[in-house]
């Protein structure tokens, strides 16, 4: 679950953004939504913990974040974030497989190789393990970074801008694979985007239990 | 162990570059162990030869030329002396033992050495064919010689003059091969050894026109050298002082020539080791270059190691295990192309049955090679360690 309560964060030596309160039930979705500056990325910031809010209450997957720092911070993210950026930085000098290992190199844990294959089996590219990434096609490599970001089986996944540049088949395929993962994950998946045909691509009630909730962002500086 | 293994991806991703370093690195590294192993040879073929004689006697002029045509048959000498004055040598009160040395003759560039069997003695060489000689005329072969020459135990040769191959050949005398010495690793190795009077008899037959003329010769004999030991360590003090200032021969110290050579080359390779220095300094630069460019490139993907649970010091790790790489790569590349070019000169010297060097050899002061190695390479991925380590997650997030 996402809870956030009179959140505000100053950028140093600049604005103050302040956003609306918002409580996001575990295993749902949360649209975060709004044009370019409104705050998203800032916003997603907070909830991985790269930065500290400067007031307000915020707890992501059971976890108040307003003291956690530096090391504590790096290992709460690893188990309980999945990130698919909007550039999949899947590093090309490793195989699909050894992306996937980095993960866990990345968290600590020891490398699992069947999680591995499980994870890529989940979204139906384990046969491209060996592959390094400029084999991939776009909709392949989105597959392996949402496999990458799901490998932990975090809470919370953040996803940021999954639909930039693509076409409005490949985005529909791009929100339907995040909303099956998530589902399957119980995962709470956070959307930032300012692609407004992604609204539209969610259904309001998936099996009757998984909702969407959108968070309409607008720049509103203290 | 996985980050290195990422590392070792990491880096090759860009094979040329990182080629390009190992090489710019190895090249710095051999000639900093060309010039460690030749070093190191130098001095153990100097010690091992100088072993147990404290000065050499001969005639007069350079006594460096002495040293290195007496010692380490490198030089030719610089005359000869005469007998008689050697044999009052001989009966000098701080004189221990004295092992002569004559030389005139080679066998195809390896020198004929008329001595005594101390000589043999003195480096504690053993046979590993035949005897040693009982009479003029009958040599011993170093085993170096023996092998090159491919001369065995009854073979006979004649000698040439001169110490050089090429020289007008001693027909009317012929030696016979009566022993084969075991490899000494010293001097004796490409030496062909006889005793003195086979020297005098060569040379008396080749000259000598009558009976009377021959007894004349036989009066004026002469030798090139003797090595000489001392009864007591005290007579370095008075002993060369009295060779030079009441004999027409000259004293020359061994260790002093050689440490004044080992001198004067080592200008030379104060020379070689700067050149290594700024090899090694390029090396650094190029390492610091492309490690700072990866920082840049990758910055992305470092960025997304931290938002996967990294922490910082993980991710600089990343950066400073590829340097150790290219440490350790450069190092074992660095060894190997500094042994070969060692064997290399080894080989060159062998040829010209110059200065034994050579054999493969480890010394401790080679440690300082992979130390340099990871020193220069780990040093100059310092400060990109230190971009990857503060690289920002945030502009993950911001990479629009």
């Amino acid at each position: 679950m996402i809870r956030t309560c009179q959140l505000s964060y100053t950028y140093p030596g600049g604005p103050t953004l302040a956003f609306p309160d918002v409580e996001v039930a575990q295993g749902t979705v949360l649209l975060l939504s709004g044009p370019s500056g409104c705050g998203k990325s800032t916003w997603l910031s907070l909830a991985a913990a790269l930065v500290a809010p400067t007031a307000g209450e915020l707890v992501v997957a059971d976890q108040s974040l307003g003291a956690l720092k530096n090391i504590a911070a790096d290992a709460w993210r690893a188990r309980a974030i999945g990130f698919l950026p909007q550039k999949l930085h899947l590093s090309a000098a490793l195989t699909v497989q050894q992306n996937l290992a980095l993960a866990f190199w990345a968290s600590g844990q020891p490398e699992d190789a069947a999680r591995i294959d499980a994870a890529l089996q989940a979204l139906g590219v384990q046969h491209l393990a060996r592959r390094t990434p400029a084999q991939l096609s776009g909709g392949q490599a989105q597959r392996v970074a949402l496999a990458r970001a799901v490998l932990l089986q975090p809470r919370v996944i953040l996803a940021d801008e999954p639909t930039a540049s693509l076409d409005f088949e490949a985005a529909a395929d791009a929100v339907r694979l995040l909303l099956d993962t998530a589902r399957i994950q119980g995962a709470t998946l956070v959307i930032a985007t300012h692609d407004a045909r992604v609204a539209a691509l969610i259904p309001a009630k998936v099996d009757g239990q998984i909702g969407f909730q959108p968070l309409q962002l607008v720049r509103k500086q203290l | 162990m996985k980050t290195l293994f990422f590392a070792w991806r990491y880096l090759w991703s860009r094979p040329l570059g990182a080629a390009l370093n190992v090489l710019l690195l190895s090249l710095g590294l051999a000639s900093i162990t060309f010039l460690l192993l030749v070093g190191h040879q130098l001095t153990q073929a100097f010690e091992r030869d100088l072993a147990g004689i404290d000065v050499v006697v001969g005639a007069k002029g350079s006594p460096m030329q002495l040293i290195l045509s007496g010692v380490f048959h490198i030089d030719v000498p610089p005359g000869n002396v005469p007998l008689k004055a050697v044999r009052e040598l001989e009966k000098h009160p701080l004189v221990a033992s004295v092992i002569p040395i004559s030389l005139g003759d080679n066998l195809r560039g390896f020198r004929i050495v008329g001595t005594s069997q101390a000589y043999i003695q003195h480096y504690q060489a053993t046979l590993s064919a035949g005897r040693l000689w009982d009479a003029p005329l009958q040599v011993v072969l170093g085993a170096t010689a023996a092998r090159q020459l491919g001369l065995v135990v009854g073979n006979t040769f004649a000698g040439a003059h001169g110490l050089g191959a090429g020289g007008h050949t001693h027909g009317d005398s012929l030696y016979t091969v009566t022993g084969v010495l075991a490899p000494s690793g010293s001097v004796l190795d490409r030496l062909v050894l006889t005793d003195t009077a086979s020297v005098w008899k060569v040379h008396e037959d080749f000259t000598a026109v009558d009976e009377e003329d021959r007894q004349v010769m036989e009066e004026e004999r002469e030798i090139t050298m003797v090595l000489v030991r001392y009864k007591t360590p005290m007579a370095a003090m008075s002993f060369p002082r009295y060779v030079n200032t009441s004999t027409d021969m000259q004293a020359a110290a061994p260790a002093l020539e050689i440490s004044r050579l080992l001198h004067m080359l080592g200008l030379g390779t104060d020379v070689l080791r700067a050149f290594a220095g700024v090899l090694l300094l390029t090396a650094g630069l190029s390492v610091f270059i492309a490690l700072w460019s990866a920082v840049r490139e990758r910055s992305g993907d470092l960025a997304l190691l931290r938002m996967l649970g990294a922490p910082p010091a993980q991710v600089a790790a990343l950066l400073l295990c590829e340097a150790l790489w290219l440490g350790l790569l450069a190092s074992l590349a660095g060894l190997l192309l500094g042994q070969a070019c060692a064997a290399a000169l080894a080989w060159l010297l062998q040829l010209d049955n110059s200065l034994l060097l050579g054999g493969m050899v480890w010394p401790p002061e080679l440690l300082i090679v992979p130390v340099l190695a990871l020193g220069v390479s780990v040093g100059a991925a310092l400060l990109p360690a230190w971009g990857a380590f503060r690289v920002s997650v945030l502009s993950l997030l911001q990479s629009r």
